[in-house]
């Protein structure tokens, strides 16, 4: 066999927000089906470098591959925005405070960007949404609006609407951070399930229970670099470096008080 | 109070509120058309569009509308732009108006919350397909109650048109004090046919702002 390109492929990525530099050359390789949990304090750049590989915040220099297409290609503005349109597509990408567009029913949240850009009729649009709504459980909220659901809930619509593009896919930034404790849970399972079906996932989190038990690989950053990375028993057990040691004690503390 | 008189000049007064109407109507729409303009470049990508659009806004609330009217209605012939004066009226204040209306456009955009679009574009969405369907769909909910306020306002500025002598209200009161010098009455019935026109219109600012509300 010859070797295989990577699925996703980050090289160099640095980013300056003027002249604080929040990644300072960072390499990461993520292979099709795995699923990789970025931790670290706050600050460290985690946001910065999910939010790089959509282009959402553009690197300010190296390269981000997804599998034979550079993301960040530096392009003239109306050949760069259909290639990033294309690319966006391929990524589903979930938020923090879900940002479900509060205008529009959990149905329409779903449908509006299939039949916007896969130009899908409205039977298709509607039976691919019910599938999607369904696979969350969300699938008794259809026709509510946003404003009448719970944070799980809107989160897991949230998903529903991101994977109802079929992404290859899927970034997650601290997904139930923003969640009352007892609603973590339900968004937690759907992201197992979404494991299990193989889906490759990046997901930044401070949840380390939860990142222990479905990822594969867990990176610790801090101050725009990669510190340590690993296999999450090796990480969360057996740390090697003394800043995810600190890290790791200092949250553990931070959750038993 | 010389009701008798009063009477006798009110049909008048109906077909100068007819005007004023006439006028605010013409008025907001180009106000508005001004603003979408205006919004457009004071968001464009070009930073050419957003001076010119910078420029337009802090030119026209930066000075007094009556003098814009006098620059267009007395000035214009010079410059070789005859209107005559009810037109000259429409667009001076409705020029005037859409600065306004333009920083309430813009306001009401900039105040949906950044990651609807971040959400959009996400999904694989232009910058224009965001703003369509994402964007302005909430904005426009957040500006209705705020241009209600602009054409308030306009509504009330029609009065200036007087003094290029538009047969408006205003202008009808004035006629009519210096035939019957009853200031009193004329200034009443000119003000409560004001206030009528700006009630309906009020109402039906806030009827539509509940509208937008519901869900
Ligand atoms: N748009 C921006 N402009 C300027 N500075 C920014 C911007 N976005 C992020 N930063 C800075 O970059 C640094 C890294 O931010 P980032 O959001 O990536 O951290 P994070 O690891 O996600 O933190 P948290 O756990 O709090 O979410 C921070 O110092 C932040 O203030
Ligand atoms: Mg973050």
């Amino acid at each position: 066999m010859s070797q295989q390109k990577p699925f996703i492929d980050i090289r160099h990525a640095k980013k300056s927000f003027g002249t604080l530099e929040v990644l300072k050359d960072i390499s990461l390789q993520v292979e099709r089906g795995q699923i990789v949990a970025i931790i670290g304090p706050s600050g460290s750049g985690k946001s910065t470098l999910l939010r790089a590989i959509n282009d959402l915040d553009p690197l300010t220099g190296g390269e981000i591959w997804l599998e034979d297409k550079q993301i960040n290609k530096s392009l003239p503005h109306r050949q760069y925005e259909k290639h990033i349109n294309e690319v966006r597509q391929e990524i589903g990408m979930v938020f923090q405070h879900f940002n479900l567009f509060p205008h529009l029913r959990v149905r329409e949240n779903v449908t509006l960007a299939p039949k916007m850009l896969k130009g899908l009729s409205d039977a298709e649009a509607n039976a691919l949404a019910e599938e999607q709504l369904t696979k969350v459980g969300m699938i008794e909220r259809i026709d509510y609006y946003p404003s009448q659901l719970s944070g799980g809930q809107k989160q897991r619509v949230a998903i529903a609407r991101a994977l109802a593009m079929k992404p290859k896919v899927m970034l997650f930034d601290e997904a139930t951070s923003a969640l009352d404790p007892e609603l973590v849970e339900e968004v937690n399972l759907v992201m197992k399930r979404l494991a299990e079906e193989h889906m490759t996932m990046i997901i930044v989190t401070h949840e380390m229970g939860f990142a222990e038990s479905v990822c594969d690989r867990v990176l610790f950053m801090d101050q725009g670099v990669v510190v340590e990375e690993g296999p999450p028993e090796v990480i969360f057990r057996n740390p090697k470096n003394e800043r995810t040691q600190n890290f790791l004690r200092k949250h553990l503390a931070g959750h038993k008080a | 109070m010389d009701y008798g008189l009063m009477q006798r000049v009110f049909p008048f007064f109906l077909e100068a509120a007819w005007t004023t109407i006439t006028l605010s109507v013409l008025t907001a729409a180009l106000g508005l058309a001004c603003a979408i303009l205006g919004t457009s470049a004071r968001l464009s990508r070009f930073a050419l569009f957003r001076f010119l659009g910078a420029t337009y806004v802090s030119l026209f609330r930066g000075t007094p509308a009556l003098i814009q009217l006098f620059i267009l209605y007395f000035g214009g012939p010079q410059i070789g732009i005859q209107l005559d004066a009810f037109a000259a009226g429409v667009i001076g204040l409705g020029v005037n108006v859409g600065a306004y209306m333009t920083e309430t456009m813009r306001g009401a955009i900039i105040a949906v919350d950044r990651g609807q679009g971040e959400a959009a574009r996400t999904l694989g969405m232009s910058r224009w397909q965001a703003m369509c369907n994402v964007i302005l769909p909430q904005a426009m909910r957040l500006m209705i109650r705020p241009l209600g306020v602009n054409i308030n306002a306009l509504i009330k500025s029609t009065a200036l048109v007087a003094a290029i002598s538009v047969v408006e209200l205003t202008y009808t009161a004035q006629r009519y004090i210096g035939s019957t010098y009853k200031p009193f009455e004329m200034f009443l019935i000119a003000g409560l046919l004001y206030m009528i026109i700006i009630y309906v219109v009020g109402q039906g600012i806030s009827w539509a702002d509940r509208k937008a509300r519901l869900n």
